[in-house]
């Protein structure tokens, strides 16, 4: 007869000496681990709640302006580094490492309309509304650092500005939309399509050759550098602030709407938004895309700050302060985790992109908790519990009203064209897809006749 | 556009091979082929150990992203089973055996014998504490198997690190103690006495005196949801959370004296044995049964569910042992014993353990093949009073009249423990913190239920509500987009072709239509012909010209 029971020598399972890591052993037999899926419901449950109680996004204040900050512009070769105009014509340069400006420029005379940064990152422009395009230093130390390379007085008013993502080109919007060369002092290519002004323009940072700007007859126009004419425009029922290209899906942008809402088109289809937005409560003015293509940021003149996901129609987290006023200008930072905000009441916010994000280096096991606790948040996500904890947010009670009322007005809509409908022959009350709703028509610019050419 | 470039890969892939024919690119000596390509296989009943429910077909899905997620998924969840089953090499432990001589019966062999041929260290854990004051004892383990617990009937309590034998605490409650039992870890035990329920920590000090838990027969304790059984003499079964110290449910089971319980370890629903021979099942949520099985036609003595909660063992009076499949509620085996088994346990690795009268029988995986012979038998001066399987240790341990019994059973328990569930060896520190992660994960008692897999899987009565919800409150239902030909190569999308297509499907649709509204037709039809056949018709009167004064009945 042979017999074996088990016996275990505790040296084998125990450790050494006090200075060493317990021994880990692990068997995945199922039925050692009863209850799993109970057990990861109660885990994703708990990981929701304390995710809400982390969610501590507003990390600082850069302040110094003494007007309202109406734009700003991220460096593009360093991270740290942001610039910001404000109302006064005055031109700051911040250090986002120690929150510090280290630079104030009185730049213009009223507004400074728009900053844009070369992609080298040795200088950047700025537009005003004295009628002059200033080129500038990025180098906050050299002893031109205060006074601008080169001016160029214009004769138009200039409303925005925008840098060629590759070569030395910028162009500038106002009554046309004018091409420039770094190196000269007059357009090289002027665009003009309709007789009203322009407000803001835009380069595609990977199909480098597109801009698109957004025109103050509601319309949003495509150019292309290689032609000589516009593409085409579609037009919305309200005007948009700002267009920001996606710069993960080259064909993709998104424009921010005076009707509170957000269209992301294709430009391979104008005439349908492949998302439309909503969750703002006022006019939104200003929208960036995160680094990753896959999230953007918008702030409104409700004096909030929402994040929405590219193809998500609901924004999945707001900010907002008691002392932030309008939100003028919003910037994702090129590292995909800190979002800055300037506002009407001369400050500039620093935020995290991910509110319940934990700073700084995390350890192996840190970052193990974390991978294992998304996962998991993101398997029962549609649990009602979980949903519910995870989508709660305080708003200011004026947004809260104002968002109250505004389902209510849209419940009404409904229910009226389900009325109408209900009541009319057949077929005569079309359904219309909130995608294509606020769109009014689209159009291709002709070479020879300049009218417009509905597609729809 | 895909073909093509297939055809050029494979174009390009045969040149290549020529080459190699000719021996012109290659280096002259021929390689010897490695015989053992790519990763070791993994035998597929290995993998279907790690496997989580069925396969879900992806084939049929039409939203492309939900595909795209769904395959990813399925690969993933296939990369997991693998590195599970291919983990087991990494297993240290072997479970233990006893091999025979031929002529040699397992059951004959006497556990002097079988201490003897094992090593010093298992040997010493065939023991027995003579404690014929105050028996009969019942037994309980912890759940990492490090402490016993035991509790004479004449009030004797007392715990102990058993393989350390190492005293805890020791005293005599002076009251009659029905049972006792460990709570979630080595710090607290209950013990039912006579009157009431009592907790007290590892130095034998009283930590509460439960009063509403009263006349207690039988106690056990769900580790996951940190309840507390209790099962008293009115026919009362209590749930009681002892992290919050609130009783979670009070269920009247009007059954009688409860004195047979034990718990589905997989679902944490609890069974009851009854004198009429039924099997309950009860969870907190529902003041009925969830199941009620009639097992055998006698009186039930024990019920023992097995680790993976799949099979039930029942005996009673009629001198019978059954197994049965609680996924199904059927009997699988049934075979007959001298007496009806006191006591029932399964162990880790499924031999089940039972006690008639003064003998102790271990049969070996009865669920999967009724035992002609048991696999071990033990003979006591006394009737065992109680049994529990060691987790993870070859030992059974037995409560009886004159004190306790530790029993070698090679091959019982589970080699290979798991030190974040529970582990043997942890530390002080290491226990407090699994105790705080053990809290947090506590499962709330309105969890419980026979599938305790529920909530991972598509809620599809739900999904159904919400469209029809969906439906009313938009007005009107989302009709499927209108069919569209995919463009074809080849010539096969001219315009007559894709007509045809167009037409093909249009009439197909409109078949349907007529086929449904025909069945409507003739449904109707049916109907009406049904209501005629009810409708009595009176009988014709002979015609005459005196009817027309006749009253006229309405």
């Amino acid at each position: 007869m042979k017999v074996k029971v088990l016996s275990r020598n505790p040296d084998d399972y125990q450790r050494e000496t006090k200075l060493d890591i317990h021994k880990v052993y692990r068997n995945y037999n199922p039925a050692l681990h009863p209850f799993e899926a109970p057990r990861e419901y109660v885990r994703a449950l708990n990981a929701t709640k304390l995710e809400r109680v982390f969610a501590k996004p507003f990390l600082a204040s850069l302040n110094g302006h003494t007007d309202s900050v109406c734009c700003m512009c991220k460096h593009k070769q360093r991270l740290n580094t942001i610039f910001s105009g404000s109302c006064d014509g005055e031109i700051r340069q911040w250090t986002l490492t120690n929150q510090r400006c280290i630079r104030a420029l009185p730049a213009h005379t009223g507004f400074v309309r728009g900053i844009t940064c070369a992609p080298d990152g040795t200088t950047f422009i700025s537009v005003g509304d004295d009628n002059t395009i200033k080129h500038w230093t990025t180098d906050a130390l050299s002893e031109q650092s205060h006074n601008p390379l080169n001016t160029i007085v214009t004769k138009t008013l200039y409303t925005g500005i925008d840098h060629h993502w590759k070569e030395p080109i910028y162009a500038t919007c106002g009554q046309t939309v004018d091409i420039w060369n770094d190196e000269r002092s007059e357009p090289v290519k002027v665009y003009k399509w309709g007789t009203d002004s322009v407000n803001s323009i835009s380069f595609n940072p990977v199909e480098t050759n597109m801009c698109v700007s957004t025109v103050a007859d509601r319309s949003i126009v495509l150019y292309d550098l290689r032609s000589s004419i516009p593409i085409n425009k579609v037009i919305l029922k309200l005007r948009s602030n700002v267009v920001a290209w996606n710069p993960m899906e080259a064909f993709m942008f998104t424009a921010a709407n005076e009707d509170h809402n957000l269209y992301t088109f294709d430009i391979r289809r104008l005439d349908f938004a492949s998302n439309v937005h909503t969750d703002h409560a006022d006019a939104v003015l200003d929208v960036d895309y995160a680094p990753t293509g896959k999230e953007f940021v918008s702030g409104s003149y409700d004096k909030s700050i929402r994040i929405f996901p590219v193809n998500g129609s609901r924004s999945r987290e707001v900010y907002h302060t008691k002392r932030m006023q309008r939100v003028f200008t919003v910037k994702w930072s090129l590292d995909n985790r800190y979002i800055l905000s300037g506002s009407d009441e001369m400050n500039i916010r620093l935020w995290k992109a991910r509110a319940a994000e934990k700073l700084g280096r995390l350890a192996p096991r840190e970052q193990a908790a974390a991978d294992y606790n998304n996962k998991l948040k993101k398997k029962f996500a549609y649990h009602p519990q979980i949903k519910r904890i995870s989508r709660h947010r305080h708003v200011p009670k004026t947004i809260y009203s104002i968002l109250k009322e505004k389902r209510t007005i849209k419940d009404s809509m409904r229910r009226k064209e389900q009325n109408l409908r209900a009541h009319s022959k057949p077929g005569t009350v079309p359904h219309i897809p909130e995608r294509a709703k606020h769109i009014v028509t689209t159009a291709i610019k002709d070479d020879d006749i300049d009218e417009e050419d509905s597609l729809v | 556009m895909a073909g093509r470039y297939y055809e050029k890969r494979k174009l390009s892939s045969e040149i290549k091979k020529n080459e190699d024919e000719d021996g012109l690119s290659v280096s002259e000596v021929a390689q010897p082929e490695d015989p053992f390509k790519g990763s070791a296989p993994i035998p597929e009943e290995r993998k279907s150990l790690y496997k989580r429910g069925k396969e879900f077909p992806v084939d049929g899905i039409k939203n492309k992203k939900l595909k795209g997620f769904l395959r990813n998924t399925k690969k993933r969840d296939k990369a997991a089973v693998n590195q599970a089953a291919r983990y087991e090499l990494l297993l240290t432990e072997e479970p233990g055996y006893i091999e025979t001589e031929e002529g040699e019966a397992t059951w004959e062999i006497k556990q002097r014998e079988i201490a003897d041929a094992a090593d010093i260290t298992s040997a010493s854990k065939y023991f027995e504490l003579r404690l014929d004051q105050f028996g009969p004892y019942s037994v309980d383990y912890t759940r990492n198997g490090r402490h016993l617990l035991i509790g004479g009937r004449r009030g004797h309590v007392a715990a102990f690190d058993w393989m350390a034998k190492k005293p805890m605490c020791e005293m005599n409650v002076m009251e009659a103690v029905n049972d006792v039992k460990w709570l979630h870890t080595e710090n607290m035990f209950a013990v039912a006495q006579h009157r009431w329920t009592y907790i007290y920590d590892n130095q034998g000090i009283e930590l509460h005196c439960l009063k509403r838990l009263d006349q207690t027969l039988k106690l056990d304790f769900l580790p996951y949801h940190f309840l507390l059984l209790a099962a008293n003499a009115r026919g009362f079964l209590q749930y009681l959370d002892i992290s919050q110290g609130q009783i979670v449910s009070t269920i009247n089971t009007k059954c009688g004296r409860l004195e047979v319980l034990c718990q589905n370890p997989a679902n944490a629903v609890v069974l009851l044995g009854h004198y009429n021979g039924t099997v309950t099942m009860w969870s907190p949520n529902q003041k009925k049964p969830l199941v009620k099985m009639l097992s055998h036609k006698t009186a039930l003595r024990s019920i023992a569910v097995d680790q993976t909660g799949n099979y039930l063992a029942t005996s009673a009076q009629d001198r019978k042992l059954k197994i049965f499949d609680v996924r199904t509620f059927k009997s699988l085996h049934t075979w007959s014993v001298p007496a009806g088994a006191s006591h029932l346990k399964f162990s880790q690795r499924g031999f089940l353990g039972a006690s008639f009268q003064n003998v102790v029988e271990i049969y070996n995986n009865p669920c999967i093949q009724p035992p002609t012979n048991p696999y071990l038998t033990h003979k006591l001066k006394f009737p065992a009073s109680d049994l529990d399987f060691c987790p993870y240790e070859d030992v059974l341990g037995v409560g009886c009249a004159d004190g306790f019994v530790s029993l070698l059973v090679p091959g019982a328990g589970e080699p290979n423990y798991d030190s974040f569930e529970s582990n043997p060896y942890r530390s002080k520190k290491q226990r407090k913190e699994w105790e705080v992660r053990a809290l947090l994960e506590k499962i709330q008692p309105d969890m419980i239920s026979l599938d305790p897999f529920q909530i991972a899987r598509v809620d599809m009565a739900t999904a159904e509500q919400l469209q029809k919800d969906k439906e009313e409150r938009l007005g009107f239902k989302q009709e499927s987009p209108k069919f569209e030909p995919r463009f074809k190569n080849k010539g096969r999308s001219k315009s007559g072709n894709v007509e045809k297509r167009k037409r093909k499907v249009r009439n197909e649709e409109l078949r349907k239509k007529i086929r449904s509204e025909a069945e409507k037709n003739n449904a109707n039809e049916a109907a009406e012909s049904q209501m005629e056949a009810n409708v009595i018709t009176k009988p014709l009167e002979p015609k005459s010209a005196l009817n027309r004064f006749k009253k006229k009945t309405k």
